[in-house]
């Protein structure tokens, strides 16, 4: 598959930023969006707009339609069994939040635990620790290996007879370590537990099959994938949506409502309470439809290259550090450099047209870990090309100059 | 934007051999500020004589060149001078780096003023303003003495 021509499907490409052509590699954060995506929004909006699922009129029956017909593409991609276990969210951050609620509320009481790692995004530890607070539960963190990843071993290590739940994430987003789910699946299901995946730097890059990997949920953030802000899936297995309580109760989600008693929807209407992003899930639809047209193998096959490639491009410039050297590894990569600031790179990188991330990634538990605040992140994207490295490392270079190092 | 009005030399060098990056002995006043966006963190102390005059100034911590450097140069300047002073002296730089074009304030003399100046250039990276106030902010916060850490998301 030929991907020279790729940029020219994201708009965004032909503005120029600082006077310079965009080399976004900040995709880890949020990626791009190619043209079909924003069309679809713009058409839905201009031609097609109805709510969903409530009024009978020709628009909202259409509109529910392509609604529904996200989901049975989602439900494709993933290889997931049933199609009632997609739930949308408005992100990925709302899909771990109705685990932790629900799952807490019905199964956990004080002193269980909860296994997450060193390596998760807030989004998948905070909302843990607001049942620490509630339930008096504990979170254990699996410490990171020496190369920056979380070994199936160390997983295995922490699980006990309190471990209710177990919550990975699939790809770090600071070092790029691909964690082996599957294994960590079969692990957890062995002493009965469940597992709970945080898929946002997983989704977009990897091969995803829902039936394989075994996982009980799994959490993806829509515009991390090509798609539309503000939406996210939530893939759980039937017999946990129908044994979890709702989360959000409202329109949408009931079956029947007296003074005395509510009943809830089935699935997966009783975990979509009031009016949902029906323009976003549409578009969201040409998203999926965009991967498949590349193949996710030929994105997967093309990203690991180029990883690869930036791998040696900044092992060769010294005084650039790589955080972490995990065997498998996805699509970011973070970097300090002795002497300057994760801030100032970026703020010289920017001067150059070069979008990337400083920062703590939402990562303070990992960052204390590894003894630093903050760190530089080149995030790759399927646009991204070797130029894109190289013009990368002439930037760093140009840092170093300011810095006044060699 | 200009990057060279951002990375000035005397930025540079402050940035890499901060002033009075240590911990004052027998402080009696001293402040925490954080910047969460970045995880940047501060500690400011002070030492006031009898005469509540500054004696000594000092800050620990770690931060971008830009952070660095602004607090290097703020102990630089504030040293020395009254307690009552400072306030003024602090709106004055705090208005500068939004949007004033110079600086006005009375208990800083024309030297002085120089080289607060060269933090101008920030003016035109909003997203990096806050490393240069944060430890500003947190000297007031040590002035007026009230506990709370300062948090630079508190701030416009």
């Amino acid at each position: 598959m030929n991907l020279d021509n790729i940029k020219n499907q994201f708009p965004i490409f032909s503005n120029k930023i600082n006077s310079k052509n965009l080399i976004y590699l900040d995709s880890s954060n949020s990626s791009q969006k190619p043209k079909t995506v924003i069309d679809r929004l713009n058409s839905f909006y201009s031609n097609e707009f109805s709510n969903v699922g409530r009024s009978v009129h020709a628009l909202a029956v259409a509109a529910t339609n392509n609604y529904e017909n996200t989901r049975i593409s989602v439900q494709k991609y993933l290889n997931a069994k049933h199609k009632d276990e997609i739930v949308f969210t408005k992100g990925a951050t709302e899909a771990i939040n109705l685990v932790a609620n629900t799952f807490g509320q019905k199964y956990l009481k004080e002193n269980d635990e909860v296994l997450i790692t060193e390596l998760e995004h807030h989004s998948n530890y905070v909302p843990w620790h607001y049942l620490r607070q509630i339930k008096g539960i504990k979170v254990e963190f699996a410490e990171i290996d020496q190369h920056g990843s979380v070994s199936l071993e160390n997983i295995e290590k922490k699980i006990n007879s309190k471990t209710k739940i177990i919550a990975v994430t699939h790809v770090s987003n600071v070092t790029g370590a691909i964690l082996p789910i599957k294994k960590i699946s079969q692990l957890a299901h062995s002493k009965n537990i469940p597992v709970l995946v945080d898929g946002c730097q997983g989704a977009p890059h990897l091969k995803l099959d829902m039936q394989d990997l075994e996982c009980d949920f799994y959490a993806i953030s829509c515009h991390k994938m090509y798609g539309p802000t503000g939406l996210g899936i939530l893939y759980a297995k039937k017999k946990w949506l129908e044994e979890l309580p709702p989360y959000q109760g409202g329109g949408g989600m009931i079956k029947e409502v007296t003074k005395n008693n509510i009943t809830y929807a089935g699935l997966p209407n009783k975990y979509e309470a009031g009016t949902m992003q029906t323009a976003q899930i549409v578009a969201f639809k040409e998203s999926i439809k965009f991967i498949e047209n590349i193949g996710i193998e030929n994105i997967m096959n093309h990203e690991k290259d180029l990883m690869n490639y930036t791998v040696e491009i900044l092992r060769k410039n010294n005084s650039v550090k790589l955080i972490g050297n995990p065997k498998e590894k996805g699509a970011a990569i973070s970097f300090t450099i002795e002497g300057i600031h994760p801030h100032d790179i970026a703020t010289i990188l920017d001067e150059d047209g070069v979008a990337i991330r400083a920062g703590h990634h939402c990562c303070q538990i990992l960052h204390a870990k590894l003894g630093m605040f903050a760190t530089a992140r080149a995030s790759l994207g399927v646009y991204n090309n070797k130029d894109d490295i190289d013009q990368l490392n002439n930037s760093i270079n140009k840092c170093k100059k300011i810095f006044g190092l060699k | 934007m200009n990057l060279k009005e951002l990375y000035q030399e005397i930025i540079l060098e402050h940035g890499k051999n901060p002033r009075n990056l240590r911990k004052t002995e027998n402080f009696n006043k001293e402040a925490k500020g954080y910047n969460p966006l970045c995880g940047d963190k501060v500690h400011v102390y002070l030492k006031l004589n009898e005469s509540n005059k500054i004696e000594d100034v000092s800050f620990q911590g770690s931060g971008c060149a830009i952070s660095m450097a602004s607090a290097s140069i703020m102990t630089c300047l504030v040293k020395g001078k009254e307690e009552k002073d400072i306030k003024e002296i602090v709106e004055d730089f705090l208005e500068m780096i939004k949007d004033k074009p110079e600086l006005s304030s009375k208990n800083l003399n024309k030297d002085e003023k120089t080289r607060l100046m060269c933090l101008s250039g920030v003016k035109q990276y909003p997203m990096r303003v806050k490393c240069a106030t944060l430890s500003w902010h947190t000297l007031t916060s040590a002035i007026v003495g009230d506990n709370e850490e300062i948090n630079t998301e508190k701030f416009g």
